[in-house]
């Protein structure tokens, strides 16, 4: 039986010129804002509410809930942060958005703007994306010019803009409330919740946060009813999603995908990965970005939704899936992502700022063959103090990054233990000068 | 005398450009244009020289140091003057399960500058994840964003086609 999921989201891509107005409407783009125009905002809300939509930046909170927190009778302004700053590491799926149908993108935040009463919309794109940013800023511009942007939403008395802002390479400024700092043209230091952004947000006015392809699903809840995007998905998540599959498979890519799809089926299926390269298996993967605790090839049978993988303590997140075949060095592979988070820690919490290093500094050691005993104790002590794990969500910081930091930390070691013993026990990397499996090595 | 930051023309340019991302914002909240502003600046000149740095904050009434504390803040914003191309190599997860680390081994000796380091031609770095793991490994050189580069041959590809450096 063929995987692939009803395609919602990438419906348009591969059609010539896809990402143009024309093209968007000549697949019945923005018909849904005309519709919704003739409704009541608080039915758009609830419409949404019903769907069991939930957030597909990482969080996975539901869309509804958060739309409906925004206080109604505000005498500031409302701002709708949409999220394209994907940067958490495994994850490409929002580009594709961007490159391949903004419209989509451009109608769901028109559709949640009305339903929100808010006028101004930013889009927040990672400073890197600068193709994307300019396709984007085509898209908009096409819309100011048809009368969808501007001082009259079609026609009715309804004032809405659409900025692009491009942020400038801080990993940080994902998170949700760095992000507001950075639209506030500050350095992206994350703010401390409650109050949460629907309350104070932007310039301190309730501000709706969302990713892009959370907005990008809004439109065909709208057209196809709360119901049918609802009956998609498994209880409490509505819809399908966009996985992104790297490292150790034959075919990576994005993928849509229905939430009842497992790890391994996105792995091995036809459709998806199809299978790891020649003569390998799967050691390793990361589900959900690399900021998820690791997985064993024991753990595979597992769907890529929130509550499956929440049940095994660990999390959807960001859709991003990086395998690790079974000739790939985990002790490398752990010490390039505690790089990360300590190049990228915002350095407020001492947890963190502290501890990333640390740990960072304890796998080169490791992974140089300098290892002693202790340095195990030492990581998942450095780890338990910035974020305690099991269960998730304790961490003792301001963000989520310093949790992001610790769980592949924990998990990595508990899981694989005998490998970073190894480590120490032979004083050099069982893997020589080849850590990175199977395509792992550049050739001619 | 030293030369001054931008010309009468540019600067003209420059101020055009910025009143309209300033009419983006709220008037009470010029300083939410630092980001933008820089990216301008930085578009112009190549880098963010302390004098543009000062100018920028100027312009959005805050002082220098709000305008130094975002641009050390974020990667992309250069305060040193970086080479003619700034090659940024993604090494993260992905990319090295597809050859990353011997991207960047094979950067350094055909662009004879080590990672982390600068000549007059040449910036190399290492990047954070690049959106680009499906497609992996990746460099963007100037902001402009290159992908599949599993073979040597596909990067040299990639440099044979940046305009020679003057
Ligand atoms: C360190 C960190 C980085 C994040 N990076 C992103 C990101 O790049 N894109 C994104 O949409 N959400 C990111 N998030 C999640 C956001 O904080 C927020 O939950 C999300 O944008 C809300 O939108 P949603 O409800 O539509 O998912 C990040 C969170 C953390 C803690
Ligand atoms: S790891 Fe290199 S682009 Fe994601």
């Amino acid at each position: 039986m063929p995987l692939a999921a009803e395609k919602i989201i990438t419906r348009n891509w591969g059609r010539p010129d896809s990402w143009t107005l024309d093209a968007y409407k000549g697949t019945g783009g923005y018909a849904t804002l005309e519709k919704v125009l003739g409704m009541q905002p608080a039915q758009i809300i609830d419409e949404v509410k019903k769907s069991n939509l939930r957030g597909r930046g990482g969080a996975g909170f539901p869309t509804g809930m958060k739309w409906s927190f925004v206080p109604k009778d505000s005498p500031k302004p409302k701002y709708l942060a949409v999220n394209a700053d994907e940067s958490e590491p495994g994850t490409f799926k929002d580009r594709y958005i961007l490159e391949n149908d903004p419209h989509m993108l451009l109608e769901g935040i028109a559709i949640a703007s009305f339903g929100l009463g808010v006028h101004t919309a930013y889009v927040y794109v990672r400073g890197e994306f600068r193709f994307q940013a300019e396709r984007l800023q085509k898209a908009i511009d096409e819309a100011y010019r048809a009368g969808i942007f501007g001082k009259k939403l079609l026609g009715r008395d309804f004032a809405l803009d659409c900025y692009v802002v491009r942020g400038a390479g801080a990993y940080i400024c994902g998170e949700e409330t760095g992000m507001l700092e950075s639209l506030e043209g500050k350095k992206g230091w994350p703010r401390l919740k409650p109050p949460f952004p629907a309350v104070v947000g932007l310039f301190g006015c309730p501000t709706v946060v969302n990713n892009v392809e959370t907005l990008a699903a809004v439109p065909a809840i709208l057209q196809k009813g709360a119901d049918w995007f609802a009956k998609l998905g498994p209880d409490k998540s509505g819809g399908t999603r966009m996985v992104c599959l790297s490292g150790s498979v034959n075919r990576p890519g994005v993928f849509k995908v229905m939430l009842s799809t497992t790890v391994r089926e996105l792995i091995e299926s036809p459709d998806f990965g199809q299978g790891m390269p020649p003569g390998r298996k799967v050691k390793a993967v990361i589900p959900g970005g690399s900021s998820a605790p690791v997985m064993t090839a024991d753990e595979l049978d597992v769907a890529l939704e929130f509550e499956a993988l929440k049940q095994i303590q660990n999390m959807a997140g960001s859709g991003g899936v990086i395998v690790m075949d079974d000739a790939t060095c985990l002790v490398r592979s752990l010490w390039r992502v505690s790089r990360f988070y300590a190049e990228e820690s915002c350095g407020q919490c001492t947890p963190c700022r502290e501890g990333t290093p640390w740990m960072t500094r304890v796998l080169r050691k490791l992974e140089e063959g300098r290892g002693e005993e202790g340095d195990i104790e030492t990581l998942l002590n450095v780890a338990q103090s910035i974020a305690p794990y099991p269960p998730m969500g304790l961490g003792q910081t301001i963000c989520a990054l310093g949790d992001a930091a610790a769980l592949p930390v924990h998990s990595f070691v508990v899981k694989f233990r005998q490998e970073f013993e190894d480590h120490i026990r032979l004083g050099k990397c069982p893997f020589g000068d080849k850590p990175w499996g199977h395509y792992g090595a550049m050739t001619a | 005398m030293a030369s001054p930051l931008l010309t009468a023309e540019e600067q003209r340019v420059f101020d055009d450009r910025l009143a309209e991302i300033l009419s983006h914002y709220p008037s009470d909240r010029k300083s939410a244009a630092m980001l933008p502003a820089l990216h301008l600046l930085q578009s112009m000149k190549g880098w963010l020289p302390p004098d543009g740095m000062e100018m920028v904050a100027h312009k959005l009434e805050v002082s220098p140091e709000r305008a130094y504390e975002v641009a050390t803040f974020y990667v992309m914003f250069h305060i040193r003057k970086p080479g003619k191309y700034v090659v940024d190599v993604c090494t993260n997860l992905s990319c090295s399960l597809w050859g990353a680390e011997d991207l960047l081994a094979y950067l350094e000796q055909k662009l004879g500058v080590t990672a982390g380091e600068s000549n007059g031609t040449w910036t190399l770095r290492e990047a954070e994840c690049l959106a680009s793991c499906g497609t992996a490994p990746c460099l963007q050189v100037n902001e402009v964003h290159h992908e599949n580069l599993r073979s040597r041959a596909a990067v040299d590809a990639v440099f044979a086609r940046l305009k020679p450096a003057s």
